[in-house]
């Protein structure tokens, strides 16, 4: 027999049980330590801090365990959390070209001061499964040679080379370079501008992120850029206290950028030229980085005067639906109980089904006598 | 059949010879056939997850695959040079997966497998070009509907694409399109010739070799046939034209190869160098000598091999 459901209290407190006997899973099976999932799992941790918007490996790494590794509860883990911490200020902008490479590739040169550093990349990796990693006792090779030659502290931005003839798209802050936009302080508004943009992208779903930048390059945009440059590597943040006056060092990053060159865009006034896509995230994150270009390029449309026709050049599609913890939300509320709209809905089938009935049996009643005739 | 199992030993699971499975091989050679029996028709076939990311290769290293045999000898390039990445990494696994015989030399090769560029060296009757392709959708940029671009090729209605390239030469003075350059094959289907320089066009007109096409991600294989025509699409006044140089290759002095440039310091220094890496080591060991073959070796940019 069916009793209306009461009393949801102890249920979603036996909920609560279950989830923390699933994500401990076979207790014969070691407990994983946060530090092993932000060591072992660098790639994961970083798309956690990107989508959650907080640089902080060893908070990334106990989201993905509470969350069994699901990205998405993962960031909006550390969401949640970083919408607690109280802002004490802005750092000076990350100078790039003063990044410690790990990994740097140009598309574009085939050689170019500071050279190619291919860097870890599972790229050249045939996808063969490597069954010596089910086997925990013997100890990894894991020792990598050193270079004979050391890094230049210094590489030049693929796109400053092209810059330098003039054949790039320039690209100055705006007048006064104001503080950027924070979308998560104040709402957004469209046409949005390029600050807003970036941020946005880049907090934004991988997934979402690349089938975007996907479908430009596909044939839903009309881009296929080159890879001007993908840099991996730690750059410092620099902050001046103003009791100071000065920068202070408050530690290293790891950033990955990626700027694309694009086909050129040139007009009567405009001589024809190579324009840009640019993408930061944080960690070691290229797929990110490299679909948030893309895009970036594609939302430039209204600057270059192009006609924005498919989604990835409408900033109000991308930035709306880009953001993972927001749209998880609106999709999986359809869960929650809608009684009393369901209600309304039944008791309104219900009754224009039964007039259209009574109608029918009104016309048939008239008809007959004709038919008799 | 004749069914090529390499067991290594019983603890790990053994891959196929060229790693795909017979089934699909034969699904693969079958769609190649009724490729070259229509020339520049793109025919569908069901391509396999492969240990290669998409996009970089797969299409043509599943055709690859398809047709090699232990007979064969393997040339891979990429940006038409032997030594670079994705072609390096591409030679390891046929030499792994297939025991292929490998070479750099293209007058060797029976199967050359490229990204990018048709060797200098002219090709023979009897090789096989394996091109890999992203895009091989000619109107893809124009419609990005497939059912829409699949009727127009079935109408041979491509008015569209003229238009395109009169804009083009309406806007700038001529067609902007610098590789990828659309082709019209055997008279009747236009085709892409994947991302080759349009320097590169000439070379597939009327080849003694045979061309096949995969794109992997895209799910198509095409083909033509040898000694077929492949005409650049143009206009009679704005007729088709090639890439040039001012300089000859800083390295072996050729005059009528593909370029790359290359930047060798910041402060805008440029060289000019030969992209197909074989041809420019063959001149130079035939005593050619570019005006920078002394500082390149001096820097270490080039090795010369004894």
């Amino acid at each position: 027999m069916y009793v209306a459901v009461k009393g949801g209290e102890a249920a979603i407190l036996a909920t609560h049980d279950l989830v923390a006997e699933a994500r401990r899973g076979d207790e014969s099976v070691p407990e994983l330590a946060v530090a092993q999932i932000r060591e072992q799992m660098g790639l994961a941790c970083a798309r956690v801090m990107n989508e959650g918007s907080l640089y902080d490996p060893d908070l990334a790494a106990l989201a993905l365990k509470q969350a069994q590794g699901d990205a998405i509860e993962a960031a909006f883990l550390m969401r949640a959390y970083r919408t607690t911490l109280p802002r004490f200020g802005s750092s000076e902008p990350l100078d790039t070209a003063k990044m410690a490479i790990r990994r740097r590739v140009s598309a574009t040169y085939k050689d170019l001061p500071g050279g190619q550093v291919l860097g870890p990349t599972y790229d050249y990796t045939h996808r063969l499964f490597d069954f010596a990693l089910m086997d925990e006792t013997a100890p990894a090779e894991s020792q990598a040679r050193p270079a004979a030659q050391s890094l230049d502290a210094f590489m030049p931005r693929v796109p400053d080379i092209l810059g330098a003839e003039g054949l790039m798209e320039e690209e100055a802050p705006p007048e006064g370079d104001p503080r950027p936009f924070d979308l998560t302080r104040e709402p957004v508004t469209f046409p949005a501008d390029r600050d807003v943009r970036l941020q946005a992208m880049a907090r934004g779903d991988e997934g979402f992120m690349l089938g975007l930048g996907y479908s430009v390059q596909r044939g839903f945009g009309n881009s296929h850029p080159f890879v001007g440059e993908v840099r991996v590597g730690e750059v410092a943040v620099e902050y001046v206290p103003e009791e100071l006056g000065f920068a202070v060092d408050l530690g290293d990053l790891t950033l990955t950028e990626c700027q694309m060159v694009n086909q050129f865009a040139g007009s009567k006034e405009v001589l024809p030229q190579f324009t840009r896509g640019y993408g930061l995230s944080f960690g070691h994150s290229e797929r990110k980085a490299m679909s948030m270009s893309l895009v970036d390029r594609a939302l430039k449309a209204r600057e270059f005067g192009e006609t924005a026709t498919y989604p990835a050049q409408q900033d109000e599609f991308v930035l709306y639906h880009s953001d993972n913890v927001e749209a998880a939300g609106f999709v999986e509320h359809l869960k929650l109980p809608h009684y009393v709209d369901f209600q309304g809905e039944l008791e309104l089938i219900r009754r224009i089904r039964k007039e259209r009935e009574q109608r029918l049996a009104d016309q048939q009643d008239e008809a007959l006598p004709e038919a008799a005739e | 059949m004749t069914v090529h199992q390499s067991i290594s030993d019983e603890t790990k699971p053994a891959y196929n010879y060229a790693y795909l499975d017979e089934q699909t091989k034969r699904m693969i050679r079958r769609a190649l056939l009724k490729a070259v029996a229509v020339p520049g028709y793109q025919v569908p076939f069901g391509s396999r997850e492969m240990p290669l990311a998409r996009g970089w290769g797969t299409g043509g290293i599943q055709v690859t695959a398809a047709i090699i045999g232990p007979d064969d000898t393997l040339k891979v390039i990429d940006q038409g040079a032997d030594d670079t990445t994705n072609a390096v990494s591409i030679r390891r696994f046929f030499e792994r997966t297939a025991d292929a015989r490998t070479t750099e030399a293209t007058d060797e090769a029976t199967i050359i497998q490229t990204r990018h560029r048709i060797p200098e060296a002219p090709l023979k009757s009897g090789q096989i070009m394996v091109y890999q392709v992203p895009q091989p959708e000619p109107l893809r940029k124009l419609e990005p509907h497939e059912a829409e671009t699949r009727k127009m090729h079935a109408w041979a209605e491509y008015g569209l694409m003229q238009v395109k390239l009169y804009e083009n030469i309406a806007r700038f003075g001529e067609v902007t399109t610098t590789y990828d350059y659309p082709v019209m094959v055997n008279g009747r289907y236009v085709m892409a010739p994947s991302p080759i320089p349009k320097f590169d066009n000439p070379k597939m007109q009327m080849s003694p070799a045979l061309q096949l096409f995969g794109a992997g991600r895209e799910k198509r294989i095409y083909a033509v046939p040898p000694h077929t025509s492949v005409r650049s699409l143009d206009f009679e006044d704005h007729p088709f034209r090639i890439q040039s140089w001012e300089q000859p290759c800083a390295l072996c002095g050729a005059a009528d190869s593909y370029l790359d440039e290359v930047v060798i310091d910041d402060q805008g220094g440029r060289m000019f160098v030969c992209s197909d890496s074989h041809h420019c080591e063959t001149r130079r060991a035939e005593g050619h000598r570019g005006a920078m073959l002394a500082d390149a070796s001096a820097l270490h940019l080039v090795e010369d091999k004894p």
